[in-house]
């Protein structure tokens, strides 16, 4: 189907859609014991996140950070697709799912040791069940069904027991299904019935390329190419994207193969820090876009519905403001790596080559201890 | 009291050009509150401040190129970090303007000790901050492998000047450096070098000389038909009798040698001065190129030996001294030589005598050439043949050429016609 599921319009008001709707979990609700909990807290997510981004953005300004891809915009189509998974369900994200990974509790500041070039992850992947950014583009589409293959020849999928059957989210944007190996990883998706989420935020630019070069038709179309189901829904729309990968995520762990799901969206931002889109798009395509906020929509609803007040909104400023604080000084404050780190951080055994190099960069290091020393 | 640093915005950018101040001095500033703009090789870009407070003094110009990493803006943020003690040349030069990968861990540390350096200066508004090139650093500055190359080579990098500017060492700097030890192999671009004399080379040098100017050598040569032993080495290769020996011409010579040493037995003696020694024995030595240089061993009587025991004698005497086995004991005691030129694609030549001998015969390439043969009818044709030189140096002191002539001759017989043999 090409239409595009919305059950939030940008005016903040609540729509229905012939064949989806917005129900969340079961741990959602207990956790925060209702709809409007939970879609106070859904707004908390994408605000904190936005936050973190801006502040990530402005470290990258201060000297702080090599490079930062800004997720500015799209913070409904992450929040709404994290908030959906189960907690053994498995995520390869690329390197601008900020949303995805703060709703897999990492914590956001570690995002920042790749782009300070002081770590390599900076979270335990199989606990977190997020894998490490990709930056190789689409390359991780690959890697996620060959997970979801294995949780096949583990017998967790299409048992009926919740906390067992298990669902693979692979993150990755327009420009990455222009890819061979996202394209492969469909073909292969489909000959092996995986268990495996495509979950592609169409943000309108692969760097400098329009969408409109790298596709004719809407991309929720190719689904039908590969032979599985694709649903295509507003990015911008927190309520419609969890109900869509919700029911995605559900069409996988039951055993009926992967699903494309193409999210609507924006990047309201540079593609990283180094770009200027200034220089291949327009104002007014990005007033338009403005206008659709992810964030204004829902507190629009909130505060329309009564769901949220004054001194709710003023409570979340405050967090929000000494989060954004909290995370400059936890980047401050990461330590220098050791230069030993790519050795035993790349192989669970290192091979007899790496070894001697990594005799060889310690005795040089001791070297230069020594130099220090004798200074 | 804290400076901004330009930051690299872009990926390995050097500089940037100031495009706008959006605060002045006396400002109060909060933290990513806009202070500016810059244009990049690639954008225009507004920078967030680091920091909070009143801006005291602004650094840099509208309009000036600045390099990454230097000071733009001061600001009293109370919250900054104390102003420590202005930072040793060397700080700077670690840490200098052209620094572009690996400032952002350190930022925390390295913006303290600069603040403290350009609070102890006085920049006016505009000051294009120094760029020199930086004092020699007191750890020095170099990659992995110019580190490892100075080890390598015993060299101390902190007496190594640096040439490029950032005062980073580089791989040239090091050829200019003092090496605590004498590197043990020759710089290659040498244009001469020396190599001692040793071994085998050594006894060569003072067996020739010994030869060449104690005995007056004379060398004859003769030019021969040879197909007939050609044939013969072919028809012998498929012998039983010399199975899994790889039969040469040179086996056929050995065998001549011998035979006619039996007529010619000068060649097989030797001259001290007082009285010719004459030998009822033949240790016939053969000449082989070694890669440790040229030894001749020779074959103990010889001249007692069937051919398929001469053949096999002759083939593990050769073999154990190309694989550098051959003893001291294999080298004395020769009593003539014979030199196998041909196997450099030599045709003759002036052998030298071999100590303590009298006679040496340098057997050429077989090569096919014109020659003139008598058919049976008599008449004369031209057909080609195998053809091969004989060059033999004798010691003229006590073998005139008349004998000498007689020997070659008679080995030039067995060579057109092997029959007489006996192989």
């Amino acid at each position: 189907m090409s239409d595009l599921i919305q059950l939030l319009t940008t005016d903040g008001v609540r729509v229905e859609d012939p064949d989806v709707a917005f129900a969340p979990d079961a741990a959602l609700l207990a956790e925060h014991g209702d709809e409007a909990g939970v879609l106070r807290a859904m707004l908390r997510d994408m605000t904190l996140v936005r936050r973190f981004d801006n502040e990530a953005t402005a470290l990258q300004r201060h000297g702080e950070l090599g490079l930062w891809p800004p997720s500015l915009g799209q913070e409904a189509a992450q929040i709404g697709a994290g908030r959906a998974l189960a907690a053994h369900d498995f995520v390869f994200p690329s390197y601008r799912e900020h949303g995805v990974a703060w709703c897999r509790g990492v914590e956001l500041v570690d995002l920042l040791g790749l782009f300070r070039g002081s770590d390599h992850v900076g979270w335990d992947p199989a606990e977190k069940g997020y894998a490490p950014a990709s930056i190789v583009i689409g390359a991780h589409a690959l890697h996620a069904v060959g997970y979801a293959l294995g949780v096949l020849h583990d017998g967790a999928v299409g048992t009926g027991d919740a906390a067992r059957d298990t669902a693979v989210l692979a993150c990755f944007g327009d420009g990455a299904t222009s890819q061979g190996d996202v394209n492969e990883a469909m073909v292969f998706a489909a000959s092996y019935n995986v268990p495996v989420v495509f979950f592609v935020q169409n943000n309108h630019w692969a760097i400098s390329e329009p969408l409109t070069r790298q596709t004719r038709i809407p991309l929720v179309q190719r689904a039908s190419g590969f032979g599985f189901p694709g649903y295509r829904v507003d990015g911008n729309d927190v309520l419609a994207t969890y109900a869509v990968v919700q029911r995605a995520l559900e069409h996988a762990r039951s055993g009926q193969g992967p699903v494309l799901v193409e999210a609507v969206t924006y990047r309201m931002g540079a593609h990283t820090t180094t770009d200027d889109p200034t220089r291949y798009r327009t104002d007014d395509e990005l007033e338009v876009w403005r206008r659709r906020d992810p964030i204004d929509r829902l507190a629009k609803h909130l505060r329309a519905t009564g769901a949220a007040d004054d001194a709710w909104f003023a409570a979340l400023e405050a967090e929000v403001e000494a989060f954004g604080t909290d995370v400059r000084t936890r980047c401050h404050a990461m330590p220098e790596p050791s230069a030993l780190a790519s050795f035993d951080e790349t192989y669970v055994e290192i091979t007899p080559t790496l070894a001697a190099q990594r005799a060889e960069v310690e005795a040089l290091l001791a070297l230069d201890e020594t130099a220090e020393v004798a200074r | 009291m804290a400076d901004y640093l330009l930051p690299d915005v872009g990926e390995g950018l050097t500089e940037a050009e100031i495009v706008g101040w959006h605060v002045a001095v006396g400002d109060t500033v909060t933290v990513n509150q806009v202070l500016l703009e810059i244009e990049t090789a690639k954008s225009i870009v507004e920078l967030p401040s680091p920091y909070a407070g009143t801006v005291e003094e602004l650094l840099v110009e509208v309009g000036q190129t600045v390099t990454v990493g230097t000071p733009i803006i001061r600001i009293d943020d109370p919250n900054a970090p104390a102003v420590e003690a202005p930072p040793r040349p060397e700080d700077v030069a670690a840490e200098g303007p052209e620094t572009l990968v690996g400032y952002g861990p350190r930022e925390t540390v390295s913006r303290r000790r600069r603040s403290g350096a350009a609070s102890g200066s006085v920049l006016a508004p505009g000051h294009r901050p120094p760029v020199a090139p930086p004092a020699p650093a007191a750890r020095p500055l170099a990659s992995p492998p110019v580190r490892l190359r100075a080890r390598e080579l015993g060299i101390d990098l902190n007496q190594v000047r640096p040439s490029r500017a950032d005062g980073v060492i580089s791989m040239a700097d090091l050829t200019a450096a003092p090496a605590a030890t004498a590197p043990e192999m020759p710089p290659l671009k040498d244009r001469e070098y020396r190599e001692p004399v040793k071994g085998v080379r050594r006894m060569m040098a003072q067996a020739m000389v010994e030869s060449a100017y104690s005995a007056p050598h004379v060398t004859l040569t003769v030019e021969i038909d040879t197909t007939h032993s050609v044939d013969l080495v072919r028809k012998l290769r498929q012998d039983p009798r010399y199975a899994g020996i790889h039969f040469t011409s040179l086996l056929l010579m050995a065998r001549a040698c011998i035979l006619a040493l039996r007529d010619h037995p000068e060649l097989n003696a030797r001259w001290d001065g007082e009285a010719i020694t004459f030998r009822r024995y033949v240790n016939l030595g053969i000449a082989a190129a070694t890669p440790r240089g040229l030894i001749v061993p020779n074959l103990k009587d010889a001249a007692d030996l069937s051919g398929p025991e001469l053949a096999r004698a002759i083939q593990q005497l050769t073999e154990t001294a190309r694989d550098g086995r051959a003893q001291p004991a294999d080298q004395a005691g020769g009593t003539f030589t014979i030199t196998n030129i041909g196997v450099l694609k030599v045709d003759s030549g002036t052998p030298i005598i071999n100590p303590g001998e009298s006679a040496i015969l340098a057997v050429g390439a077989i090569r096919r050439k014109p020659w003139v043969i008598t058919t049976k009818d008599g008449s004369e044709a031209i057909a080609i043949r195998d053809v091969v030189t004989f060059s033999l140096s004798v010691d003229h002191r006590f073998i005139d050429g008349a004998i000498a002539s007689k020997f070659l001759a008679q080995i030039a017989a067995y060579s057109e016609d092997p029959s007489g043999l006996g192989l």
